[in-house]
């Protein structure tokens, strides 16, 4: 991507720089040509490593003080909230920003699925970009347990019965994971180990995701290949970075209303009663982020397909660049994929609604449906619409909108797909 | 480069030292939470029955983590400790300025050169020994000889009563 | 903007939702003002105090308080009794300490430094004393319960007499605002239970609001300084996000694009 050489000034900058070109790249990140009409759902990748750093810095602190016992895990969170210094202030950035991480990367990917972003030139960082928010998953879960209250240990139990719906092994599985015959001790001993070593893990394949992000280059709204640097883009510092920041400002003013105003609205009030092995509580729900998921779980009546439903619901996403046939990105010049795009969302809405309910009657019918929608989306309407639908005519550059009738420059190197006009 | 003087950008400037103070009210509690908190603050001071101990015996009790010896002083020590000239002192201390009650010698029984335990009754002094790199101390746990550069350390305390010590 | 607008709306709406969900099978509970609600809300330190009260003669005999020290007592932001006050009231307890220099443990009054002197030794002579049923722990209760302080207040003044075609076993009562409405507490609350030094009439109401009050703050006992920390975070936040937009608008100003 270095389309100039680029030479320190300063003498020791460039012996260094022949030995480690660390300069170079700092040179690359400031210079890097970005499409100058990005909307600011595209700031939400700065948001992410934002959130992602804070999740990281607050949880080491919070490392420092939590015991990962089950004895005093319960009452160690208690002592980081009383005595510790800003302990509170600590652990309720760590929790709400696990919930602010969520919201924006559900933006990130909402955005991706409006803008096409995941279509070729950039399958690699889509997918790398579904293995990141698997784990934030994994991560999430295995943060929740270690407050060891009731929802921690019941969500753990539950979370990690579904393994056991895998034939013959699963039993074996669940208590190879348990450290036991229950969720006990080892078992957050080991949740404990796991949920510091993933956020390290997410760090390294978001250098990737940036890494394949820098090969072609952003995508932007209206979806089409521009030339690099050209008048359709702007450096990435000062322009990209002060916009980010403002972005991430607003971004910040609804984390701190969370944190200093309403700290435990996200999560739940089971969870400030210690872990008790012989009740469960009324209703077992997961966080916010995960019912959509919980709901495809629970509108499957066999435990076995039901676990396989609810993974092939995240899993199908990284098949989406081939599901997608179409060749034109942006739903802007995509009228009727617009419409199925917004059908999508409340379906997913639906979804997390219904998983917050208890899992019968009329709710147990939406979720059936919202489910098969769901996989109808993906399997069904993306692949047909590539084909049948009429797309409308797509400007070539981005400094001038002119309306020329034709196809994106992707299209128009492969050409082939002047029918579609 | 140019000499003249850029025209500075009050917008820009302003921003910068906003977001500065900021970062820095940030990074303010990340370390305060590294400092005593409440519950061992809390733990300051602790109360010690001495009844039991006679003269030429030391107790050692707990204090803040840390081990405090509680010496009952025979009167050839404290005859030693007092003859002592303050010039012959690495860190000239009087020993009645360390021993409110000369009878009681109440210390912080840790090594001030790299904080190991020092041992009682030995070294060229009749006082303690450091095991760990060869610091003496006299009957007064002031440093005499080795690389600790000063003595041990007196904590705040006070007799409550005849029998009891409150240390901190 | 127009998508902006819609996703919010979504998005509001999704979140909507759950807070309602976490409503579903509420009852309408009493209301009363809090004086810790709300952005700058903070607690009445009188309405501590007696609510200390209130929790020390009456629920402290079930009830355990095992994460708050009574050295808490004397800190900002709470009850803010006196030092003097608070190690009276922490060497009115005995306190198991130990063992001593012949290996015994022995009790010694209770100091500042000390936690809250638990009613039982552990959790199954809790349940043998009270019909099976664990009186839970209190220190965080309020964070515990779904509706938080209104549940706690109305449970509080909720008794009264089965409906007809209930029945209730021996130990058992019924309260309006309990869940599944049947409870192993009997009515602790009576007007007068309590003597107020400040003179404060003590009916039931007034009680049950003051001792909330301090269950509120013995959950959350930083609550004021967040609060406070809060308003000062976001106003810094607003200014920092003024200026940032400017130098955004005038940086942005070199190209002639709109940002």
């Amino acid at each position: 991507m270095s389309e100039h050489e680029y030479t320190p000034k300063s003498k020791v900058g460039k012996w260094f720089n022949d030995r480690l070109p660390l300069l170079t790249l700092a040179n690359h990140l400031t210079d890097y040509p970005t499409p100058k009409n990005l909307n600011y759902w595209w700031t939400f990748g700065g948001i992410l490593t934002f959130c992602l750093i804070t999740q990281i810095v607050t949880g080491l602190v919070l490392a420092m003080h939590y015991i990962a016992h089950a004895d005093m895990a319960f009452q160690s969170v208690e002592h980081i909230m009383r005595d510790v210094n800003y302990g509170w202030l600590i652990r309720y950035i760590h929790a709400n920003g696990a919930s602010m991480f969520f919201l924006a990367v559900y933006i990130h990917i909402f955005r991706s699925l409006f803008y096409g972003s995941y279509k070729s030139p950039r399958e690699v960082i889509w997918i790398i970009g579904i293995i990141i928010y698997l784990l934030m998953m994994a991560a999430a879960f295995l943060g929740y347990v270690l407050p060891w209250g009731q929802m921690s240990f019941w969500g753990a139990t539950v979370i990690t019965n579904l393994f056991s719906a895998i034939p013959l092994v699963g039993e074996g599985i669940v208590t190879w994971l348990w450290g036991g015959y229950s969720v006990d001790n080892p078992t957050l001993t080991r949740f404990f180990t796991l949920h510091y070593l993933i956020p390290f893990l997410i760090l390294g394949l978001v250098v990737l995701h940036i890494w394949a992000l820098h090969v072609p280059g952003n995508n932007n709204p209206i979806g089409i290949d521009i030339k690099k640097p050209s008048k359709d883009t702007v450096p990435f510092h000062p322009y990209i970075v002060i916009k980010d920041g403002f972005a991430l400002l607003m971004f910040m003013i609804v984390f701190a209303f969370f944190v200093f105003y309403t700290p435990n609205i996200l999560g739940h009030a089971d969870n400030y009663i210690e872990a008790n092995p012989l009740v469960t509580p009324a209703h077992i729900v997961p966080e916010w982020y995960l019912l959509p998921f919980y709901a495809i779980l629970r509108s499957v009546p066999d435990k076995l397909l039901g676990v396989i439903a609810m993974l092939s619901a995240i899993l199908i996403l990284a098949a989406l660049p081939w599901l997608d046939t179409s060749k034109i990105r942006s739903a802007v010049f995509r009228p009727l994929y617009k419409q199925f795009y917004w059908i999508l969302v409340a379906d997913v809405l639906i979804l997390g609604y219904v998983g917050a309910m208890p899992a019968e009657g009329l709710y147990l019918l939406i979720a059936r449906i919202a489910t098969a929608y769901y996989f109808l989306h993906f399997l069904v309407v993306l692949p047909v619409l590539g084909f049948k639908e009429r797309t409308t005519p797509v400007p070539l550059s981005i400094t001038e909108p002119i309306l020329g009738g034709s196809p994106n420059l992707a299209t128009v190197k492969k050409k082939d797909s002047f029918k579609d006009q | 480069m140019e000499k003249k003087t850029k025209r500075r950008d009050f917008l820009f400037t302003a921003t910068y030292a906003v977001g500065a103070v900021g970062a820095g009210a940030v990074i303010w509690p990340m370390i305060d939470q590294m400092n005593p908190d409440a519950s061992v603050k809390a733990l300051a001071s602790t109360e010690v029955d001495v009844s039991a101990v006679n003269p030429g015996k030391t107790i050692t009790v707990l204090w803040r983590g840390k081990p405090v010896f509680i010496r009952r002083r025979t009167q050839e020590e404290i005859a030693e400790a007092k003859s002592v000239k303050l010039e012959d002192l690495k860190h000239p201390e009087k020993d009645e300025d360390r021993a409110k009650n000369p009878e009681w010698l109440v210390m912080l029984g840790v090594c001030t050169h790299l904080g190991c335990v020092p041992l009682d009754q030995k070294g060229d002094y009749n006082g303690w020994f450091c095991p760990c790199h060869g610091s003496h101390y006299d009957t007064s746990g002031r440093i005499r000889k080795g690389p600790a550069p000063t003595n041990m350390e007196i904590p705040e305390y006070k007799f409550v009563d005849a029998n009891t010590i409150k240390i901190g | 903007m127009k998508n902006f607008f819609r996703i919010s709306f979504l998005i509001a709406l999704f979140f909507g939702f759950q807070f309602n969900s976490n409503a579903a099978e509420k009852v309408e509970y009493l209301k009363t003002d809090w004086s810790f609600k709300g952005p700058f809300g903070k607690f009445d330190r009188a309405a501590l105090q007696r609510g200390y009260q209130v929790y020390q003669e009456v629920c402290s005999s079930c009830h355990s308080m095992k994460y708050l020290s009574y050295r808490n007592l004397v800190e900002d932001g709470g009850p803010e009794f006196s030092v003097e006050q608070a190690k009276a009231i922490a060497a009115s307890f005995e306190v198991k300490d130990g063992p001593n220099a012949d290996g015994e443990m022995f009790m010694r009054p209770g100091r500042l430094s000390d936690k809250f002197v638990m009613p039982y030794e552990n959790e199954k002579a809790a349940q043998a004393a009270n019909g099976g049923a664990y009186p839970p722990d209190m220190t965080v209760l309020v964070k515990a319960r779904g509706g938080g302080v209104d549940y706690i207040y109305s449970l509080l003044q909720g008794y009264e007499d089965p409906p007809a075609g209930v029945t209730l076993d021996d130990g058992v009562y019924y309260n309006k605002y309990m869940y599944g409405n049947k409870i192993k507490m009997s009515n602790q609350l009576s007007d007068g239970l309590v003597e107020y030094s400040d003179g404060t009439n003590a009916s039931v109401e007034q009680m049950a609001k003051d001792v909330t009050t301090f269950l509120m703050w013995t959950a959350e006992p930083h609550l004021e300084t967040r609060h406070k920390m809060g308003f000062k975070a976001i106003v810094y936040l607003i200014i920092l996000t003024v200026l940032v937009y400017f130098s955004m608008k005038r940086i942005w100003s070199r190209i002639e694009t709109k940002v």
